[in-house]
């Protein structure tokens, strides 16, 4: 270790040097305004800089000292870094706070992380630990469908757990829409928003205009979104997967950027309010029926909560969910659905084998489209107002990086990804400004150390030799 | 005739702007063959160094404006070449090799990572600066319409021609140029043949952020305000804008970005200026359908 030693401090200093670097006007100096006439002048942050780069060195250090097998000062630097960062030391700000802590927390990971992985690595070998890990794989999902379906009675189920429960949902039901199209056929889609967007002004047009119900528009919301899925799809789905992002973030914005400027039809940047919420066989949710209708308590026979609409709002994106999940697991053993994956594996092989690659992209762009109109139709009727806000290209990012971090393909990844990514920062609301730098770390972080996500699942649905175990990439 | 000679000034200026920022997409698309969605954020931070370091200019009482900007200007690309280079470094070398689409995926997580920190540490608010240079003069009058060009547009116009000029000299005649055409070939052979790929590619992103910092600075001279956001737009613009001269050509870069600038202000001058960036868009769509390679490009075999 001597002779290492001057290297890896060299690194280390490096890497703060370049640290500096990058800090030194950006953070250094922040530019405040002072009214009207002279524009800005600066604060000086240069102790948040000089701390944020001492962190960035210790990190780098301890980092390459795990790498170079010293892990017991790498732990123990974490464990400085960690307890400088959550002591009451007064710093400048409680971002920087966090930025220490959570160093602390990554090298002191980093340097557990050779043990872990060997106990993890032999329990897993072990009978019982194959044995679990099957029955675990089998039931898991089971389970987490009968948290899901028994939610509403736990004693945890206030307000605001149950609407958080209604944003996951709505997120896992995207995520599982956005799998089929880029987790099986493999297609990038940038834009899948605008689907979503689609859906939604779908149904706010069609009830506050033409009265008609949400039952009846949820599947024109659908067909809808389906159609513009095709309108784009035909076109541009010969370009390749870098190309077909771009363009279809293009569309997503072209759509939003209408739906801002189009102010006869959709009322522009204010959006359209008072749609009417969905119905349960005709019975409203309202404390008062509406001039021939009835609600839902008095078809019941119960006293009316405000809950009940939440509840049902909840079983209904529940169900949605399910019928998104349901489907994309029976389209998988048909042709269409093997043809996606194929697609995905080589595309130049499915046109020589005679697969239309147009087409097959064509079904998988539709049904996904499709989805997310179903989502886009019940998000409207959720909150009984939008806007081109809720429809900008950061969602689309948010749902991509759904699907990423849950490993492309991976039903089950979409949902522990939705409950991470969606269900975390709403309950640590205070993260408030950090919750986007967090989520556009995690997707860098994610692709660097664990490219195929959370649940690494791209194993093709049917196989021409089962018993190959080395087939799949 | 005046109006649209007026319109042609205005784009020529904002399409030089937006063929800087498209080199850097174009060259990296060409050597590693991803699209850097993060440059437009590298543009983004560039216009914030070059803010700051005109306050700072001011404060140090530097006040010959020749001498601020060709200061500002080499802060400016230096700091942001750090950025280019550092984001390399850490969120796309180790995808090497990874699947296709690895990359662009964490491009995109960069790019959110840069915005959000840029609106973390300086605010969200809009940054308005009085540009060094103000003023202009008239190039004629008709119909009672006068046709003014700012000094500031010939600033950009002049530093856009310089800048081209000197990088398609280190294209053609330098060691490094004739590594990045090696790499842009063919990297394993180039690898084989002693050139070093990890500088080149390096090299490369250095070159592009250089550039697409002094793109953020005319842009903040040009407009007077920034914010945080501005990276998104004016990088999908320049992306646009390399496409459509042929994505890896770097003459179609320029080219694409002056049509663009000019679609975007003749648009805005005759039509509306609300769709101004709804017709970039369907430009983009249009042109990645029919003309795949762009109008300089050449067409790309998809090797098996």
């Amino acid at each position: 270790m001597g002779a290492r030693l001057p290297a890896i401090l060299k690194d280390a200093g490096l890497t703060a040097f370049v640290a500096a670097a990058l800090g030194i006007f950006i953070v250094g100096f922040r530019t405040i305004d002072i009214g009207s006439t002279r524009g800005l002048s600066f604060d000086y942050e240069f102790v948040d800089l000089a701390i944020a780069v001492a962190t960035v060195f210790l990190g780098r250090l301890g980092l390459q000292l795990a790498a170079a097998g010293q892990r017991l000062p790498a732990i123990a630097l974490g464990v400085i870094l960690f307890v400088v960062g959550v002591s009451p030391l007064k710093m400048p700000s409680t971002f920087l706070h966090w930025f220490v802590a959570l160093g602390g927390v990554a090298l002191i990971l980093r340097g557990m992380w050779p043990w872990a992985q060997a106990a993890i690595g032999s329990a897993g070998a072990s009978p019982r630990g194959v044995a679990l890990k099957q029955a675990g794989t089998k039931w898991f999902g089971w389970a987490l469908l009968g948290g899901a379906v028994l939610m509403p009675f736990s004693p945890m189920a206030d307000q605001k757990t149950m609407d958080l429960g209604v944003l996951i949902l709505t997120y896992v039901m995207l995520g599982w829409g956005l799998n089929i199209v880029v987790g099986l056929a493999g297609l990038l889609d940038l834009g899948y928003v605008a689907f979503y967007a689609v859906g939604a002004y779908a149904y706010a047009l069609l009830s506050t205009q033409h009265g008609m119900g949400f039952w009846a528009v949820l599947p024109v919301a659908g067909m809808i979104a389906a159609l513009f899925g095709v309108l784009l799809g035909f076109p541009v789905l010969r370009l390749r997967g870098d190309y077909l992002a771009i363009v279809t973030m293009g569309f997503g914005e072209i759509i939003r950027l209408v739906l801002l400027n189009w102010v006869d039809l959709t009322n522009g940047p204010a959006g359209i309010g008072s749609i009417p919420g969905p119905t349960f066989f005709g019975a409203t949710f309202t404390e008062r029926a509406p001039a021939g209708g009835q609600t839902f308590s008095e078809m019941m026979g119960i006293p009316f909560s405000s809950n009940h609409r939440l509840i049902f709002l909840y079983y209904l994106i529940l169900a949605l969910a399910l019928v998104t999940h349901l489907f994309t697991q029976r389209m998988r053993r048909l042709p269409v659905g093997r043809a996606w994956e194929a697609l995905r594996e080589d595309e130049t092989a499915c046109q020589a084998l005679g697969i239309n690659p147009t087409n097959t992209k064509l079904t998988a762009f539709a049904v996904g489209a499709m989805f997310a109109g179903f989502a886009g139709c019940f998000f409207a009727a959720k909150q009984r107002f939008i806007s081109p806000e809720s429809f900008v290209f950061i969602e689309s990012a948010i749902i991509l990086a759904i699907v990423v971090l849950g490993g492309m393909g991976s039903q089950i990844g979409v949902v522990l990804a939705s409950i991470l990514l969606i269900g975390m920062p709403e309950w640590f609301r205070d993260l408030g400004n950090y919750r986007m730098l967090a989520f556009g770390l995690a997707m860098v972080l994610i692709m660097v150390y664990r490219p195929r996500g959370l649940v690494a699942h791209r194993e093709p649905s049917v196989r021409l030799h089962p018993a190959d175990p080395g087939g799949g990439r | 005739m005046a109006y649209f000679t007026q319109q042609l000034v205005n784009g020529l200026a904002l399409g030089a702007i937006y063929g800087l920022i498209a080199i850097g997409y174009t060259m990296v698309y060409g050597i590693v063959g991803m699209i850097n969605f993060a440059h437009g954020e590298v543009f983004m931070v560039g216009s914030f160094i070059a803010l700051i370091g005109f306050m700072i200019c001011a404060m140090a009482g530097i006040s010959s404006a020749p001498v601020a900007i060709l200061l500002v200007l080499l802060i400016a690309m230096s700091f942001s070449a750090v950025y280019g280079w550092a984001i390399e470094r850490t969120a796309y070398r180790p995808l090497r090799g990874s699947f296709r689409l690895a990359p662009l995926i964490s491009a995109i997580g960069v790019s959110i990572v840069l915005q959000n920190y840029v609106q973390l540490v300086q605010g969200a608010r809009p940054k308005p600066h009085v540009s060094l240079v103000s003023g202009g003069f008239t190039l004629f009058t008709s119909d009672g319409f006068d046709v003014r060009v700012t000094w500031i547009q010939i600033m950009i116009v002049m530093v856009t021609v310089a800048l081209m000029a000197g990088f398609t000299l280190v294209i053609s005649r330098t060691a490094l140029g004739r590594q990045q055409r090696a790499c842009e070939q063919d990297m394993k052979m180039a690898a084989l043949l002693g050139v070093d790929v990890n500088r080149t590619i390096s090299l490369t992103f250095v070159i592009g952020a250089a550039l697409a910092a002094v793109a953020g600075m005319l842009f903040m001279m040009y407009y007077g305000v920034i914010d945080f956001f501005i990276g998104f737009l004016a990088g999908i613009k320049a992306f646009t804008a390399a496409v459509l001269g042929g994505i890896g050509s770097l003459p179609g870069a320029m080219l694409g970005g002056l049509l663009i600038g000019l679609i975007e202000v003749f648009w805005a001058g005759y039509f509306s200026s609300e769709y101004k960036d709804v017709a970039a868009f369907s430009i983009m769509i249009l042109v990645l359908i029919f003309r795949p390679t762009g109008l300089l490009g050449k067409p790309e075999i998809e090797k098996v």
